[in-house]
């Protein structure tokens, strides 16, 4: 029996703002337990939640690069449950009006244009973090609660554990070139839980899903799904009955584990949040946010192509993220030819930076000296082996180029009267090596380029040097 | 004689006379309380460093210029206080210390007034009579044997005993005016939005609102003066110029209209009340307004909306008490009975009911049948309510359908206890704000008028309360 495989995913995807999203406390990555507290955030008697105007932004943002429309009149909802990490004993986040609705991404997956649908994309708060440290306990941090999220609910749209991945990646280049969010799953800023189902093709009806939580990289999504779908469909061609399970992945046993069996919908008795008032985002709030979307990756791919006439493989490294994409665009924008641009960066700042603990955003580079040295070498002023050397010191010192090649005397000598006076100078000195170069004996041309090499402490412009000989020998 | 029968603004100058310290003020206080509180329980929490603060500001008071400079206050124990108790009258928090001022507290503090303590209430404001204090039960100053209302009960006893020279409440069915009305005292319910709630352990928050009681209905314009007006912390605070409520004083009522729903005089209300609104009216009139009888059917519907939405609202607020960061922790095995254990210990019946009332009204599949029909109820009164106002000036009538009944009378028959806040209810719903004013004695007890006004126009009402009390005599002091 042939089966087809149903995936729908949650992803969780923490806001880039400074504060959080109902008080002003500081959301820095691995700070003190407990240290990013306040009355607010920990829900003490008498508190009441303040929007972050920052976090709405960056959430009709995130919808808006999703291809979502935008709702108008939106607000906030209370869903309740009791757990240690939610100090209200209640979520605030929204229910039926969600911030944005009916977006997609369009993904190519093995060659195929495929548009995996999206939901809805709504605010809320994140939770505390529990940590199960002993037997008789556990401790809860509550850095983290309040912190602002989106939620991104596909459709069941994937096919296949590697729709899922496409999906998945799409996602985290879109909001990372949108800017709402680092999405770095080992810190958690990005999180994203799997529903799978599968049924016998040509069944309209659903299969019974499992959903997998926790999932940690991509890899593990795809190695979980991948399990899952093979459990699925050996117990249903076993004649067997799937549960409603709740699983996570164990990495070590390469499978995954039973967490819990769901019997019916939790309750969480949604009602609509009365500490906030309505939210209401009108065209012009729309229209200052949809300006401040910058283009997105699968475009600038094309654009890279069809522009500057780059490869597929150097467009796709080039946007592998939104800064090293940016930096490409700042260079070309300074003068730089887009081929060349592109294979320093792929190159030379690349090695340089996995070699380092920099990043684009941190290291001294900048677009336009970097533009300055590719023209220095295009124009001969310096040798691609010198340009090596000037841009270390780019990188190490933040060294103009130009400046640095002249202070270093780095410039080549392309000065074509000095450098035919060397040649001359040597083909009177040693006349044999005309004939011997007439006969067929390179080496003659080495040793005379050579000679002028040592004279001008490797300085002399090769390429010129060389059209120079052959201008002169051809006269003899 | 009591220096609290000065009243604010003569106190404020007599301050700056020097004839009157602010040790005196707040010794006048600790001093009755001590000669009066075993017998009437106002209080919980008494600040022990109130002297202190009156001796640092004696030497200011001189050269203050803020009125409330010096007075010393009593505020109700579910407004948080830095550094002070503050239990909402529950098991649950009965060792709270707050980190933080409530913003009310803060202006107060501002302006410099003198928090004298806490004071008792029923817990979580859940109550009309002030028997679901799980410490003690207040008493009404008038007869101890009776109740002083609720849930505000500390609040309306203190100032009628004389302990202070006036104090907060909060009022989320009438939990301010009911207990003024009992008690002989004035008792403002602002409109929603006009005081911030930032700092007010919500009850139910769409409902909430924080206001003064006072023996005057100067001193409660005040009072008002200082804690109203837009607050950053508090989303739901309204950004309104707030006027000087003093000015709408001293002013006759030629000219003014009101009306009188037939639903606020129907049969259940006691014959001593009735006859003291409708000489009440009669004093109204003779100060030169027109009355008139009108209907405003959606009332009927209030107290059942009311209960739906208030107990759904406190169910979710309520959540937060789980014993794991602050209160009432209980000794258990395992994680759900740490939750379940420490709110069965913490919470009164009362409060068990209407969470449980507020969780059933939520649940999926009787959501629409409870929550949102009660929200339905609200947007029709409120559109009721607009239309009386399009024509009247104010709505009049009584605070309660009876006067303070006694201790343990009601407290098996929740239904009649709820009955009570039945006048009062339909203001929290709609939002606008209300006053209670002393309007008699009936045999020995008093009886409250209440006076609605329209979204803000806390100023009429003032205009209004304060014509009908100088006409009626003004406050009294309860025999002792």
């Amino acid at each position: 029996m042939n089966f087809e495989t149903i995936i729908g995913i949650e992803v969780h995807a923490e806001l880039s703002t400074k504060s959080k999203i109902w008080c002003g406390c500081s959301r820095t990555y691995g700070a003190e337990t407990n240290t990013q507290t306040c009355p607010i955030c920990l829900g003490h008697p008498g508190v009441l939640p303040k929007l972050n105007e920052e976090a709405v932004n960056l959430a009709i943002k995130a919808a808006m690069a999703l291809n979502c429309e935008i709702a108008t009149d939106t607000k906030f909802d209370r869903k309740n449950y009791f757990y240690p990490d939610t100090p209200k004993a209640y979520q605030i986040s929204q229910f039926d009006k969600p911030i944005g609705s009916n977006g997609h991404v369009d993904v190519e997956v093995d060659g195929e244009m495929k548009r995996f649908r999206i939901e809805r994309v709504h605010l809320e708060e994140d939770a505390g973090k529990m940590n199960h440290t002993g037997e008789k306990h556990s401790v809860v941090d509550f850095n983290r609660t309040g912190s602002p999220l989106i939620e991104i609910v596909s459709e069941a749209d994937m096919r296949s554990p590697k729709d899922a991945v496409a999906y998945l990646e799409r996602l985290k280049e879109v909001l990372s070139f949108a800017g709402v969010s680092d999405v770095k799953m080992e810190e958690g800023s990005l999180r994203c839980d799997c529903n799978i189902s599968v049924r016998p093709f040509g069944q309209e009806k659903f299969g019974t899903k499992t959903e997998l939580k926790n999932l940690n990289s991509f890899s593990n999504v795809l190695k979980a799904l991948d399990f899952e779908e093979t459990r699925h469909r050996k117990l249903l061609l076993s004649g067997g009955v799937m549960r409603q399970e709740t699983l996570r992945y164990d990495e070590a046993a390469k499978k995954t584990i039973l967490m819990r069996v769901k019997e019916g919908a939790a309750d969480y008795r949604y009602f609509p949040e009365p500490d906030l008032v309505r939210l209401e985002i009108d065209e012009a709030w729309k229209e200052r946010i949809r300006a401040t979307i910058p283009e997105m990756p699968a475009a600038r791919r094309e654009r890279y192509m069809s522009q500057y006439g780059l490869s597929a493989y150097d467009a796709k490294a080039l946007t592998s993220t939104r800064e090293f994409s940016d930096f490409f665009e700042a260079t070309t924008a300074a003068g730089a030819e887009p081929k060349a641009a592109a294979n320093w960066l792929m190159g030379e700042v690349l090695g340089h930076l996995n070699k380092s603990n920099e990043t684009v955003e941190t290291m001294k580079l900048t677009p336009e000296a970097l533009a300055e040295l590719i023209r220095l070498i295009a124009e001969g002023t310096i040798s691609s082996k010198i340009a090596k050397r000037v841009f270390t010191a780019m990188m190490e010192e933040g060294a103009e180029p130009k400046a640095y090649v002249e202070a270093n005397g780095l410039a080549q000598i392309s000065d074509e009267n000095l450098l035919r006076g060397y040649i001359l100078e040597l083909f009177e000195a040693h006349p044999q090596m005309i004939e011997d170069f007439k006969n067929g004996k390179d080496r003659a041309k080495g040793f005379i380029i050579g000679q002028i090499m040592k004279q001008t402490k490797g300085m002399a412009n090769p390429a010129l040097l060389d059209g120079l000989f052959h201008e002169e020998i051809a006269k003899r | 004689m009591s220096l609290f029968d000065h009243g604010v603004a003569k106190l404020h100058t007599l301050l700056k006379e020097g004839e009157v310290t602010v040790t005196d003020l707040v010794k006048e206080s600790f001093d009755r309380i001590e000669a009066t509180d075993d017998k009437i329980g106002a209080f919980l929490t008494l600040n022990e460093d109130a002297f202190e603060q009156a001796k640092r500001m004696d030497e200011l008071a001189k050269t203050s210029e803020d009125p409330l400079f010096g007075m010393p206050i009593g505020v109700k124990d579910n407004i948080v206080t830095k550094g002070m108790r503050t239990t909402c009258a529950s098991t649950f928090l009965e060792n709270f210390v707050p980190a933080h001022d409530a913003t009310v507290v803060e202006r107060l503090h501002d302006a410099g007034a003198v928090t004298i303590g806490k004071l008792n209430m029923d817990e979580f404001a859940m109550g009309s009579s002030n028997e679901n204090s799980a410490f003690k039960p207040v008493r009404n100053p008038w007869d101890p044997t009776r109740v002083p209302g609720g849930s505000s009960g500390g609040s309306a006893a203190s100032v009628a005993a004389g302990q202070v020279l006036f104090s907060l409440g909060s009022d989320t069915g009438g939990s301010i005016r009911q207990p003024a009305a009992y008690c002989g005292v004035v008792g403002m319910k602002p409109t929603y939005g006009l005081v911030s709630r930032f700092g007010l352990v919500a009850f139910a928050s769409s409902l909430d609102q924080i206001g003064p009681l006072t023996r005057t209905v100067e001193d409660n314009a005040y009072l008002l003066n200082t804690i109203a007006g837009h607050c950053d912390m508090d989303s739901t605070s309204a950004e309104v110029e707030v006027p000087d409520y003093t000015a709408a004083l001293n002013q006759d009522l030629t000219g003014m209209k009101f009306a009188l729903p037939e639903e606020f005089m129907a049969e259940g209300v006691a014959p001593g009340v009735r006859e003291q609104i409708e000489k009440a009216i009669e004093t109204l009139k003779s100060l030169g307004a027109t009355i008139e009888t009108v209907s405003i059917p959606s009332v009927k519907y209030a107290l059942s909306a009311y209960y739906l939405l208030a107990s759904s609202e406190a169910s979710s607020n309520l959540a937060r008490f789980d014993g794991i960061r602050y209160g009432r922790r209980a000794e258990a095995d395992t994680l759900d009975e740490v939750f379940t254990y420490s709110r069965e210990q913490g919470f009164g019946d009362e409060v068990k009911r209407r969470i449980m009332l507020g969780t059933y009204a939520l649940s999926s599949g009787y959501y629409d049948a409870f929550y949102k029909k009660a929200q339905q109820v609200r947007t029709l009164m409120k559109q009721d309510f607009a239309k009386v106002f399009e024509e009247y000036d104010a709505i009049v009538g009584p605070t309660a359908p009876t006067t303070a009944f006694k201790l343990g009378e009601q407290l098996d028959d929740p239904l009649t206890m709820y009955a009570n806040d039945i006048m009062t209810i339909p203001v929290n719903l709609v939002g606008i704000p209300a006053i209670s004013v002393p309007a008699g004695l009936s045999e020995g007890l008093p009886v409250g008028l209440q006076i609605i006004g329209n979204y803000f126009d806390e100023s009429t009402l003032y205009r209004v309360a304060h014509a009908f009390e100088q006409a009626n005599g003004g406050f009294k002091m309860p025999q002792l």
